[in-house]
């Protein structure tokens, strides 16, 4: 954990008050009607859209001086996008940081929800490129709307029966269709749908926010999350028939690492402080040895 | 008898004697010009009624009006619920009527396009409206649309094509199933034969006539074509600048008509 | 026994309003009633109106005055006034028409076509099919027609139909309109055998012969329609 003292000249997280204050009442609003998308005034901000501009407010609009933060993207602290928005945090508010799931407060995310169950206090920002789940199928914005205040879902299972008929199974993989609280039908980012089971009743409050589309959604902690399905093709999640090659877990989301031009290949631990706090208790998986050399 | 019984053939006699839809002094004005005044009718179960006239004449506006698409400028238009209650449609708050629209409802647009999601595979189309109403078995689904698209001439092996790959008959075919498959009470047709070749519309409409017949529909069709208001109608409502001219049994107006207007269409059917 | 129907004071012009609007009376102050198990026949030369009277009675033409009287579901009925929906109850249920021609469905079969009274009033298809069968073996149309269309048929053959799928059901009155005008003499015999069943069974039957041994044989009354031409004017 380092702590860094705030360099940039910025307000406090970037953000002027004001502006936080209204982020603050779109999430308040939006944990009041879990699954709801609420409209927000989304600002511009000092990197391209795609690049988790939604989630940067929302992070930005909680975050307190104590707070300690992590970021990851695609299950990783180390990648390009998860660094920069966590140097820009460092140097905006000055913030503690870490790699650890269990040390932070505030985890934003892009694409997936870390393995090690969340506990009460922490929150989990996910950044959100695409908030309207009925987008594909109806493009009109005003009739979505209409069809979410008036619980008109049959075209998500439309979808889904689409999935089936051309596949055989529902090959949706990501971003797979949540209803929540029994009333709205959410979208929970592309996350994998490995992640879903994870959002239902988590102790952590959850925080949507999607810049470009101007819209944050929520699941207060202990929300009831259900994956759409079919009576007869009920909702599953990915299994993997291996464990992790470094540390051997089990019932984890893997990567697929390519390790030569001769085909060489080897699964590993999405979630990397997952994988390296596993590691550090002596587990092991059967490349182990050899990826350490 | 017993009262409980007593009761239920009161309830029947009295449903039976109240009208499906009923149609009062219903008008649309589009600022100083008539799209349709005054008009006033009703429709039982089981009946087809078909309202003609030219183009211009206000047939599509009144169907508009009546089928909730079309808010009128004055009058109103009663439907008996499933639960036997009169309602006015424009009093109904908007989930009502959208669900209205989807189960107990179906519109058959002359476009199928219109009506159909050209992308997603006939037996989704087909599937769309219980989905909507919360079938979740997939296997259930895909029977229920494969027993629809039989009943409307397609073949099982094209559940799985997109209407983008189906000639104008087929879509018009499927959007029928599409309709039809939540055993709907009233279904309104406009020119449901229209853009299609004659043997095609000759095809169609044995094929709606079979339907209705089969299901006891109550249909509502707007038509130019007096020809398919003979094969398909019960009743006939002749509309021209927007009022109706006439109005009574579809046979009793085409071979004995009463108003001038009527004469004349009828005297300008080409005999073939 | 009450009379089946009853007329009275039926009149009817037809006004052209695509000639200036000008008037045809066609009758003035029909009366006649019809009995059941009896068949009454309307006599008169061709453009007497007897066609029109057959078309008022079964509710294809408007009668501009007067009453038609008929018992259905055990009530008195004017059809003269009474609604569309009520016409096509009275149809169903009561009054049977076995017009001249046959007006052709496209596609639908002969079987279906005679069957369809019988579906429409509920029986199920197959006893439906087998009685509509039954009938058009005993008019000799040949069983290789069954499943056509009759568009492509002969006249003497969709007249079969059309007699088949009037007689098919068990209406209480059946106004026939020269069913047997393109038979040959067998099948005009069975025609008649058929209308003497019909009169065991109770039925009132109103038709138009124009072959004088048919008419001879099944007319209980004739009524001659030249008494009901409207008078004071040349038509």
């Amino acid at each position: 954990m380092t702590a860094h003292p705030q360099t940039s000249g910025y307000n406090f997280a970037y953000l002027d008050e004001q502006t936080k204050r209204m982020i603050r009442r779109a999430i308040l609003k939006a944990i009041a009607i879990p699954g709801y998308q609420v409209p927000f005034a989304s600002r511009e901000m000092p990197m391209p859209y795609g690049w988790g501009t939604g989630g940067v407010q929302v992070t930005a609009a909680i975050l307190g001086p104590r707070d300690v933060l992590k970021v990851i993207d695609q299950g990783a602290d180390d990648t390009t996008n998860a660094v920069s928005i966590r140097k820009f945090f460092e140097r905006v508010a000055g913030v503690e940081t870490t790699t650890r799931t269990a040390d932070a407060t505030i985890i934003q995310t892009r694409h997936r929800i870390p393995e090690a169950p969340l506990r009460e206090g922490q929150v989990l920002v996910y950044q959100v490129p695409i908030p309207e789940p009925l987008r594909f199928l109806e493009p009109r914005e005003t009739e979505t709307r209409k069809m979410h205040a008036l619980e008109e879902y049959g075209l998500m299972h439309v979808k889904l029966y689409e999935d089936i008929a051309r596949n055989g199974h529902i090959a949706t993989t990501y971003a797979y269709p949540v209803k929540i609280e029994g009333r709205y039908v959410m979208d929970p980012s592309p996350t994998p749908k490995f992640d879903n089971p994870k959002m239902h009743m988590s102790e952590a409050l959850q925080l949507f926010g999607a810049g470009r589309e101007k819209r944050i959604y929520a699941l207060p902690p202990y929300t009831d999350v259900v994956s759409l399905d079919f009576e007869d093709h009920p909702f599953e999640v990915q299994r993997f028939d291996r464990p992790c090659a470094l540390c051997g877990a089990e019932q984890v989301y893997l990567d697929e690492v390519v390790l030569d031009d001769r085909g060489g290949r080897m699964f590993v631990c999405s979630d990397t402080d997952h994988c390296e706090s596993r590691q550090a208790q002596g587990l092991r998986g059967e490349l182990s040895g050899e990826a350490a050399q | 008898m017993n009262a409980a019984a007593a009761q239920i053939e009161n309830l029947d006699r009295s449903s039976e004697a109240l009208p499906l839809l009923s149609v009062r002094s219903v008008s649309k004005a589009y600022g100083a010009r008539i799209g349709c005044t005054e008009v006033n009718f009703d429709i039982w179960p089981g009946e087809v009624l078909a309202i003609v006239g030219e183009s211009g004449s206000g047939k599509t506006t009144l169907l508009n009006c009546i089928s909730t698409r079309l808010e009128p400028t004055s009058g109103t238009i009663a439907y008996r619920m499933r639960d036997g209650e009169m309602r006015d449609l424009y009093q109904l708050g908007e989930a009502e009527r959208r669900f209205l629209l989807r189960t107990d409802w179906g519109f058959v647009h002359q476009n199928p396009a219109d009506g159909l999601r050209m992308t997603v595979s006939a037996g989704a189309n087909v599937g769309e409206r219980l989905m909507a109403v919360g079938h979740r078995h997939y296997g259930e689904l895909r029977a229920t649309a494969t027993d629809w698209l039989g009943r409307v001439e397609i073949g099982a092996d094209r559940i799985d094509d997109q209407p983008r790959a189906f000639s104008g008959g087929m879509r018009q075919r499927l959007q029928i199933a599409r309709n039809l498959v939540t055993a709907p009470r009233l279904v309104f047709m406009d020119e449901p034969t229209g853009g299609l070749d004659v043997s095609v519309q000759a095809r169609l409409l044995d094929l709606v006539r079979g339907l209705v017949n089969e299901l006891g529909l109550s249909v509502i069709i707007v038509t130019h074509d007096l020809a398919v208001a003979r094969l398909l109608s019960h009743r006939m409502l002749v509309m021209k600048d927007g009022r109706v001219v006439e109005h009574g049994l579809t046979d009793r107006l085409l071979d004995d008509p009463q108003a001038p207007y009527t004469q004349l269409l009828v005297s300008s059917i080409l005999q073939v | 026994m009450n009379p089946a129907l009853i007329v009275s004071d039926l009149a009817k012009t037809f006004t052209m309003h695509l000639r200036g609007g000008i008037e045809l009376p066609v009758m003035t102050g029909a009366a006649f009633l019809l009995q059941p198990g009896q068949c009454a026949v309307l006599g008169g030369p061709s453009g007497a109106g007897k066609s029109s009277i057959l078309k008022m009675l079964y509710g294809n033409y408007a009668a501009n005055a007067g009453q038609i009287l008929v018992q259905h579901r055990g009530r008195e009925i004017d059809l003269a006034r009474a609604e569309p929906r009520t016409i096509l109850e009275l149809r169903r249920e009561t009054i049977g028409y076995v017009s001249q021609f046959l007006r052709v469905v496209p596609r639908v079969s002969a079987l279906d076509i005679v069957a369809e009274p019988l579906v429409e009033r509920g029986i199920d298809r197959p006893q439906a099919t087998r009685r509509a069968g039954d009938l058009l073996s005993r008019l000799n149309l040949p069983e290789r027609l069954w499943s056509l269309p009759p568009a492509t048929f002969s006249g003497g053959e969709q007249q079969r139909v059309n007699i088949a799928r009037g007689f098919i059901t068990d209406h209480p009155i059946l106004l026939l309109d020269e069913p047997t005008a393109s038979l040959d003499a067998v099948n005009r015999t069975v025609v008649v055998d058929m209308i003497a069943e019909k009169k065991v069974a109770g039925v009132a039957l109103l038709g138009i012969f124009h072959d004088a041994d048919v008419r001879g044989a099944v007319a209980d009354t004739i009524i001659d329609v030249t008494g009901f031409a409207p008078r004071g004017k040349d038509v």
